[in-house]
């Protein structure tokens, strides 16, 4: 490769965990290094400022990631900044892709969560009623600013187009691999579409009842991960530990159900799925024994739209 | 909102709720003409997600018809139906949408007069509640 690869990379919303998975290939990004060039990194590792990736030329940059969701004025700013520099934009990690946990404030309202976050929590002290503002003058002469707070949570294709997806929370560092080995070597799907071995969580779990040779039976119980250890090497979902592997697409090589916590669909939905949540009620609803068992699931939006609610068809909460 | 008049979406399955419809035409039943009936194969072919985009579009109302437990054609279709249903109806409820605006009955192809029945009253049900919020809610975003 005669020049070498332009990297941006730019933590939004998230929680720094998709920058770990990248730090984490240790050794192979090393190897990685000499053919890539970071530009911007912002605030994680590089320290570059937000004015240095304005000034550069448009689509200078071959490679943008964007990790987490946009919720502040300042992220849809540079996640239009990021548009315009970058030749390939990627929705790096799931609050990026479908928003994430963050995503679940979307069952709230804006004043809402400043009520809790500002007026109802134990520790709060706030007697004048003070709720950040954009812009406030301190001392009579020196102005302050501070993004806005948007009203809900999006994931970036709500702000701009995006040309690749990639789920996990974080993304599993192998599987990071693969992925900036495909973006080097050119070797990507069509636009707009996820970067995915496209195998479910099931098709490379260990405790796949297929894989044993046993057929599936009927769910005959609902239990949570508190209601004790569930049996080694045995499916999940079978026991009654609602698990989404299913659904969610197995490029983490299932490593929850390796330890005994079900899925939780942090991968995104396999393709060709719309809405996660939807496809994730239909494929366990349609596997319980019956109806008394499906009213004991608790919690079932935060269950099935744990990290996807932003991107699903009703989106949030309807008013 | 006096002239208005709510869009309902029926999901009917092929071997009952449709040949339900079916005769009520037959037998010269009224029912409303709010309803929209798409045929289905099956009441077990109608995923979470239909019932959603349906009212993500604009309808008020979405009602799912099919064969009577033990009567389905594909043996379990219906059950797997209502075990979705129930579970959808929870998280439509929590995501503020009234649970009266989905409705699951079980209608036989000899319920000609069930069928307009059961019509007439989900539409009442839903002039009642009013238009979907979703719709009023600048199409959910």
């Amino acid at each position: 490769m005669a020049d070498k690869l332009k990297l941006a990379y730019f933590l939004s919303g998230g929680c720094g965990g998709c920058d770990m998975a990248i730090v984490d290939l240790s050794e192979t990004l090393v190897d990685v290094l000499p053919n890539l060039e970071v530009v911007f990194w912002a605030p994680t590792v590089a320290d570059v400022k937000y004015k240095d990736l304005e000034a550069m030329p448009d689509k200078s940059i071959d490679v943008g990631l964007y990790s987490g969701m946009v919720r502040l004025g300042e992220q849809e700013h540079i996640a239009k900044v990021m548009r315009a520099k970058c030749k390939v934009l990627v929705a790096w990690g799931i609050c990026a892709a479908l928003g994430g946990i963050p995503g679940m404030g979307n069952m709230h309202t804006k004043e809402e969560i400043y009520k809790t976050a500002y007026f109802d929590t134990y520790s709060t002290d706030n007697p004048d009623g003070i709720t950040p503002q954009t812009r406030c003058v301190v001392d009579g002469k020196y102005e302050l600013t501070l993004p806005e707070f948007y009203e809900y949570v999006r994931p970036l294709n709500q702000v701009v187009d995006v040309d690749y997806y990639i789920g996990g929370c974080p993304p599993h560092h192998s599987f990071v691999g693969e992925a900036i080995l495909a973006v080097l070597q050119g070797k990507l799907p069509p636009p707009g579409s996820w970067i995915t071995g496209g195998k479910a969580v099931c098709d490379v779990c260990k405790r796949n009842p297929a894989t044993q040779g046993e057929g599936r039976e009927p769910i005959t119980a609902v239990k949570r991960t508190i209601d004790g250890a569930p049996a080694e090497g045995k499916c999940l979902l079978q026991e009654g530990y609602l698990c989404l592997g299913p659904i969610t697409q197995g490029d983490c090589g299932a490593l929850c159900p390796k330890v005994n916590i079900p899925c939780r669909g942090c991968g995104g939905p396999m393709p060709g799925v719309k809405d996660f949540g939807l496809r994730a009620i239909a494929a366990i609803a349609a596997s319980m024994e019956n109806e008394e068992l499906v009213d004991q699931i608790p919690s079932p939006v935060k269950l099935f739209y744990r990290y996807s609610l932003p991107a699903s068809m009703l989106g949030r909460k309807v008013k | 909102m006096s002239d208005w008049k709510p869009n309902i979406v029926v999901f009917a399955c092929n071997w009952c709720t449709y040949q339900g419809a079916d005769l009520a035409g037959s037998l010269r039943y009224d029912y409303p003409s709010t309803i929209n009936i798409i045929r289905v194969p099956c009441s077990g072919r109608v995923e979470p997600e239909f019932i959603v985009a349906a009212l993500k579009n604009g309808a008020d109302g979405v009602f799912v018809g099919g064969c009577h437990p033990g009567d389905c054609h594909y043996k379990e279709g219906n059950y797997k139906a209502i075990r979705r249903f129930i579970l959808l109806k929870r998280v439509l409820t929590s995501m503020g949408i009234e649970p009266e605006r989905v409705r699951l009955e079980w209608i036989s192809g000899s319920e000609g007069k069930r069928f307009a029945e059961v019509m007439a009253e989900f539409d009442r049900t839903i002039k009642e509640i009013g238009p979907n919020p979703v719709g009023r809610d600048g199409n959910g975003r």
